[in-house]
């Protein structure tokens, strides 16, 4: 259709530049939301193994919300709805060191957070009862059958789970464009709409994302078989 | 938050029509509906090329599936955007672009789950099949498919629920569903983000946990017919 493709003209100079910086960004939201999301999962279930109703209800809440809203709602009442609630002397600093991208790692590491702390739940509940109470009857204490017998399969079992959320967490930054954070994604649309350049524009930008989705999947491949719980 | 309800309540169920576009929570429901029909036959295919005899045609399916899972919705939106009126030649509407987008991700996955049902079933299926002399064909369609997609009712209402929170990324292509809508009266009401975002978020939500229920009760139904037991269910 007399298209001229010309991907040297997306991969220097400015528009280069733009697309380091996007990947940039995207790793960064990446990355931290990946490290708060499982710190907080783990929080999250521990909380909810202790007995307690309310704060078990609290926790299921939590999670149900994050499961049943899309994500892009999530990251849109961080971004439009907290931001009222803070003072604006608040806000303006906010602004200025970059609020997007902090709302984006908060509603990304809240949002895996209550998946993964799903699936840690999940792994918990599939080791037998009676591996505890076996645990128990040989003279170990509640924490140490945790930490010696009932925390060591669960892992194992929860991690092919835990990495599918990694490659989703991943994919997922890319929503963070919808708030005005610079990443790959956005910058893909920004360069496209600067240059004209469609394919060239979204197919390095999609290129990028399958390259980085792939190294996670062999990554998760070559871990869940490492790892993988042989005695059940 | 009463008052927006009171004055927003049909643009948020019906958008601008009949005046205008048809858009808010009915546009939701149709795009979703229409993409979860449309994909429901690819996805079959690619489940049938899946768990097929081994040669190119598994290998196309097992390179799609596999491709489509590495990429982000929003970039095959985008491509879609731009793609699917350059192939067919005119401009179309953008909530036909992200029809195209969600039908082309979920028949990836879609098509994992189906597969997962038919190789779920015991190998005697196919082996009595065969032993009655029937051919791929009808041992596919009428002893196969039937079995293994009433199994995986469940993992497909689940596909729904993702389908309906994927349809709010229509909202980045200018489409006239539920998010795009709340946008707009955001953009009306500068002072009550919180709010109108907290009605946004609760629609989505009364929507998908009574589907994620629904999910559930299947899956102990479905359960009990396969196994022939009565799951008890836990009265409370």
């Amino acid at each position: 259709m007399g298209y001229q493709f010309d991907f040297g003209k997306v991969l220097q100079g400015e528009y280069l530049e733009l697309i380091l910086e996007g990947l940039q960004a995207t790793m960064v939201v990446f990355v931290f939301s990946w490290i708060i999301g499982l710190v907080l999962a783990v929080v999250l279930t521990v909380i909810r193994a202790v007995e307690f109703k309310p704060t078990q209800f609290l926790v299921a809440a939590f999670v149900e919300y994050h499961r049943n809203v899309p994500m892009l709602i999530q990251l849109f009442v961080w971004y439009f709805g907290f931001a009222v609630v803070l003072p604006d002397a608040v806000n303006d600093y906010l602004n200025d060191l970059g609020a997007e991208i902090g709302y984006a790692i908060v509603a990304l590491a809240l949002n895996k957070a209550a998946y993964m702390s799903e699936d840690f739940r999940s792994g918990l509940r599939s080791i037998h009862p009676a591996q505890m109470e076996a645990a128990r009857s040989i003279g170990l204490t509640y924490l140490g059958a945790m930490c010696w017998v009932i925390l060591p399969q669960a892992w194992r079992l929860a991690l092919p789970a835990l990495l599918g959320q990694t490659l989703i967490l991943f994919k997922g930054t890319s929503l963070a464009a919808a708030i005005g954070v610079a990443e790959l994604s956005y910058q893909a649309r920004y360069i496209e709409e600067q240059s004209f350049r469609i394919f060239e524009a979204y197919g390095i930008a999609t290129a990028i994302y399958m390259l980085i989705s792939f190294a996670i999947m062999w990554l998760s491949s070559i871990l869940s078989k490492r790892y993988e719980l042989r005695v059940k | 938050m009463l008052e927006i309800i009171q004055e927003y309540w049909l643009l948020l169920l019906i958008g601008e029509y009949p005046h205008g576009k048809l858009g808010g929570l009915a546009m939701t429901l149709i795009i979703s509906f229409v993409s979860l029909i449309v994909t429901f036959p690819c996805a079959v295919l690619i489940a049938l090329a899946r768990t097929g005899k081994p040669g190119i045609i598994q290998s196309i399916a097992y390179g799609f599936v596999h491709n489509v899972r590495a990429i982000p919705l929003l970039m095959l939106i985008f491509w879609a955007y731009f793609a699917v009126p350059m192939i067919i030649g005119f401009p179309i509407d953008a909530a036909f672009t992200l029809i195209v987008a969600i039908v082309i991700y979920q028949t990836a996955y879609l098509g994992e789950i189906i597969a997962a049902g038919i190789t779920g079933l015991p190998k005697g299926q196919r082996e009595a099949a065969a032993a009655l002399g029937l051919g791929y064909i009808p041992t596919m369609f009428r002893i196969i498919l039937p079995q293994a997609i009433f199994n995986v009712i469940p993992g497909i209402v689940n596909q729904l629920t993702t389908i309906i929170k994927e349809s709010s990324l229509g909202s980045i292509i200018a489409v006239s569903e539920l998010s795009y809508v709340m946008l707009q009266v955001n953009s009306n009401e500068v002072t009550k983000p919180l709010q109108i975002f907290g009605i946004l978020a609760a629609v989505y939500f009364v929507l998908c946990f009574a589907l994620s229920q629904a999910t559930n009760w299947l899956e102990r139904r479905i359960s009990s017919r396969r196994t022939g037991q009565v799951v008890v269910e836990a009265v409370a």
